[in-house]
């Protein structure tokens, strides 16, 4: 059911919020505390904010099933997909052919305590992407799924 | 009552195994650290990042988040697989 | 004996966690008991890695270079993904099987039913 206009309003607040904030952790993985997963959870716990504040009938309207499954599924093949395009540069797979080779991600990191720099680690950012959308889309339509098998529309 | 004695000596011996072990494992110091300590030392130049927490899961162990993704992944097929409905209106097949 | 509390911590909840899944009958009750047993698991492998006066294996403004073994902690980051793997199935099973009997005592789901 739908919960009062306070509720509904701190949702629509909040929940860039925390999109901004679990993007950050996915992102920064290589540098601080965090990576994929834990950012992944970080955003599933917004959308669970925004389901429970709107009653479900009104999210399946404009929230498709289709469109989270396809999101999960690209999370997974993305991976994959990184590790085996290591095969093409002739190393083996999951080698980290980006790191000190001054393309894209691959700037050479000093050695001890420095204060970090975004453009470093290779191949791991990508991957920290990858299974940080995995993640979103898979726990965001556990909730949905587990909902939709409710008798009475009134919780 | 059968079922009482047999998990309660089952429970006995676990406790014996469990006490002698909470007593004797010295806190603070591992004993075979060579596999850590090759991490430390060489982490930050070969793979180039920082957090060698993530180095070691993406990097120098890639084949166990690979298999734990593939985990997850089939656990939600299996909550989406027991949601369906199947045409004519009923639901859970084998009605 | 208090400088082995994390083991003993270990200890208690490894007998909490086995006496609920041996003896409780309500199918939410025994899912609670199998995952206080992981919450068990994972303390006593992370506790295993630790280095007295280390700090997070992170290098970037690290207080010291002194670390704590980062290994465990990658494993115990996979344990805890699987963990809520299972608890999402074992919840919908829950689900499927109430509508079906009308319980959720294992004592009277009993026979294969259709």
């Amino acid at each position: 059911m739908r919960m009062s206009r306070i509720v509904r309003t701190a949702a629509d607040i909040l929940f860039p919020a925390i999109l901004i904030f679990g993007l950050y952790i996915v992102a920064h993985g290589h540098l601080t505390p965090g990576g994929g997963f834990q950012g992944g959870a970080v955003i599933a716990t917004g959308g669970a904010l925004v389901i429970v504040a709107f009653s479900y009938k009104e999210v399946t309207e404009w929230l498709s099933k289709n469109v989270l499954m396809g999101q999960e599924v690209t999370g997974l093949v993305g991976f994959i997909g990184v590790g085996l395009l290591a095969l093409a540069f002739g190393q083996v797979f999951f080698f980290n052919y980006l790191a000190n080779s001054g393309s894209l991600f691959g700037i050479p990191v000093p050695y001890g305590i420095n204060a970090g720099e975004l453009n470093t680690a290779g191949v791991i950012p990508l991957m920290n992407f990858a299974v940080g959308i995995e993640v979103w889309g898979g726990l965001t339509i556990v909730i949905l799924y587990l909902l939709s098998g409710l008798e009475k529309e009134g919780c | 009552m059968k079922k009482m004695l047999v998990v309660g000596t089952s429970l006995l011996i676990l406790a014996a195994f469990f006490g002698v072990m909470a007593m004797t494992f010295s806190f603070g110091s591992p004993k075979m650290t060579d596999m850590d300590d090759y991490f430390l030392k060489n982490g930050q130049e070969q793979t180039g990042s920082n957090n060698e927490c993530t180095a070691v899961v993406f990097d120098f162990r890639g084949f166990d988040t690979l298999g734990e993704s593939t985990v997850l992944f089939c656990a939600i097929i299996g909550v989406a697989l027991m949601f369906r409905k199947m045409q004519g209106g009923e639901e859970y097949e084998d009605e | 004996m208090l400088w082995n509390l994390p083991f003993i911590t270990v200890v208690v909840l490894t007998f909490i966690g086995l006496v609920t899944v041996l003896l409780k009958k309500n199918i939410i009750k025994i899912l609670l008991g199998i995952n206080i047993l992981e919450s068990a698991v994972n303390l006593f492998i992370v506790a295993l890695g630790y280095r007295v006066g280390g700090v997070a294996p992170i290098f970037t403004l690290a207080p010291s270079e002194l670390m704590v073994l980062p290994t465990p902690q990658a494993l115990v980051l996979t344990s805890i993904v699987i963990g809520v793997a299972t608890s999402a199935l074992v919840l919908s099973f829950a689900m499927v099987l109430q509508k079906k009997y009308g319980t959720v005592d294992i004592d009277k789901i009993r026979r294969l039913n259709g």
